[in-house]
């Protein structure tokens, strides 16, 4: 595609079949603590 | 739903059900914004007449780029429907009453007098009081008892100063590492400090059983020692930055936040930012003040155009400084495109009232620690557990979904619908939304993305 260059990304939509597990971490936990910021926390699914 | 957005030379187009990310020439970018509206035949028309003069456009290419246009759409890359409506409250409902995080308030004392603090110099508009190690390790085997699966178990130490009441931190880490293994769980430790009492004890014990770090520091020595300062009067720079220097420096510069505090006094936060890069912190996190509109702290509209713009500054200064290899790492720009959360996590919320919630030295459960000191907002407490089901249900429900004003919001599955105590302090409900914080997050994952897009093209 010359005009389009696509970034390598997670498929949302495909996270949707195995994700869930719960064990990332609360997203206030880390930093903010007066913010909701839920797309910097990693994934920790073992069997994604 | 598509969001499209132009910064620092490049044309980002994001589909915000998949989480693809486009970085587009301006012909592609034009067609992709007219591609719902118009058909085939128009937007050719339209971008001959537009770029018709480059060399580069030819009707024949333009009828290949919407081709391109066409097998992203296909592939789930642009334009994919928004079918995570309906997932959204039965993963909350799915997960029943597990208890994953807890912030412990072990000290609702403070030994500085900043006059922001939004937990009223850590009295949290009430008395003063230190945890006793009793209430701590309830609190502990609370968590534990209502965990079911999770493994992972996170406890912030919090106040207040948490350092005020340092004895029985340590005891409380010491009690849930010599019963964590039996009950097949991981406890992650933080702890949030503004610094005066950090010693070697704490370096040394910090080190070995923190997993994170948070120390407050506002930036410049002029800015800090403006807010931050002791009931004397005094500021805190030059007490602590010798402190956190020698701390981070013994834990090899991982596991901890530089996080600050940027006010009306400072909308060019990012001196501050750049402040802290210069004394050789590189893990830096500074937030927006959380106050009524009337503290003279509070951000003006004006200064949210300000912070707007160094959020800007920010971003190129962060590539420039990674290029140079002097780079650091800014708390909001941190986004894995490839190993980020799951879309359970980015429409579940924050959890708090349900995953995660906040202990008072004296036992009491609230949703988090932002409604400590609310009455309205007591979830329960330590020993009988959380009996305000009603309370809990209306956090459960809570979801990217269920506020109205982000239906339509392009960031949703960024930011999971916001905080609901900034919410609830700008609505009166945690269903509605705090419109500067979102105005803000808005542009710190534009500009988060734009770095994305700036690496990609480094390679």
């Amino acid at each position: 595609m010359e005009r389009i260059k696509t970034l390598e990304t997670r498929d949302l939509c495909e996270s949707a079949k195995n994700g869930g597990c719960g064990e990332c971490q609360t997203s206030c936990q880390s930093a903010c603590k007066t913010s909701c910021g839920v797309a910097n926390q990693q994934c920790e699914n073992t069997e994604k | 739903m598509v969001h499209q957005y132009k910064l620092n030379g490049y044309n980002i187009v994001l589909d915000t059900c998949s989480g693809a990310v486009h970085v587009v020439d301006e012909v592609a970018y034009d067609m992709i914004a007219a591609f719902k509206e118009k058909t085939e035949e128009e937007i050719v028309v339209e971008m001959l007449e537009k770029y018709g003069d480059r060399e580069d456009v030819t009707e024949e290419d333009l009828h290949l780029c919407m081709e391109d246009i066409r097998t992203l759409v296909k592939m789930g890359k642009l334009y994919t429907e928004d079918t995570f409506e309906d997932m959204a409250g039965k993963f909350k409902e799915r997960s029943g009453n597990v208890v994953k995080a807890l912030c412990l308030h072990v000290a609702h004392t403070c030994n500085l007098n900043c006059s922001y603090c939004f937990a009223s110099q850590g009295k949290y508009h009430g008395d003063r009081a230190l945890m006793s190690f009793e209430v701590g390790k309830r609190a502990l085997d609370f968590l534990i008892e209502n965990s079911g699966k999770r493994r992972n178990l996170e406890v912030d130490f919090f106040g207040g100063e948490p350092l005020m009441n340092w004895d029985v931190v340590k005891q409380l880490v010491q009690y849930a590492r010599s019963v964590e293994k039996e009950h097949n769980k991981n406890f992650r430790f933080t702890l949030t400090t503004n610094g005066m009492l950090i010693d070697e004890d704490v370096i040394e014990f910090a080190n070995k059983e923190m997993s994170n770090v948070v120390l407050s520091l506002d930036g410049r020595k002029e800015i800090n020692d403006l807010k931050r300062v002791d009931y004397a009067g005094n500021g805190s720079y030059d007490r602590i930055v010798p402190k956190f220097k020698q701390l981070v420096e013994s834990r090899g510069g991982q596991g901890y936040y530089m996080r600050g505090t940027f006010t009306h006094a400072n909308p060019d936060f990012t001196e501050d930012v750049f402040h802290m890069a210069d004394l050789g912190f590189t893990e830096l996190s500074m937030e927006p003040v959380v106050s009524s509109p009337d503290d003279p702290a509070a951000l003006t509209p004006e200064d949210l155009e300000i912070v707007k713009e160094h959020y800007e500054i920010l971003a190129k200064e962060m590539i420039k400084r990674k290029k140079e290899g002097r780079g650091f790492t800014f708390y909001h720009y941190m986004l894995d495109l490839t190993e980020g959360p799951c879309v359970y996590k980015r429409i579940s919320g924050c959890g708090s009232g349900t995953e995660y919630m906040a202990v008072t030295p004296w036992g009491d459960l609230y949703p988090c620690h932002q409604f400590v000191g609310d009455e309205a907002y007591k979830l329960g407490d330590i020993w009988q557990g959380v009996t305000n089901d009603a309370l809990r249900e209306e956090f459960r429900s809570c979801n990217a979904y269920a506020r109205p004003d982000c239906k339509d919001c392009w960031a949703k599955l960024y930011c999971s619908g916001g905080c609901a105590a900034n919410a609830y302090h700008a609505s009166g409900s945690i269903r509605g939304i705090y419109e500067p914080g979102c105005e803000l997050f808005k542009k710190r994952i534009e500009c988060a993305i734009m770095i994305k897009a700036a690496e990609d093209a480094e390679k």
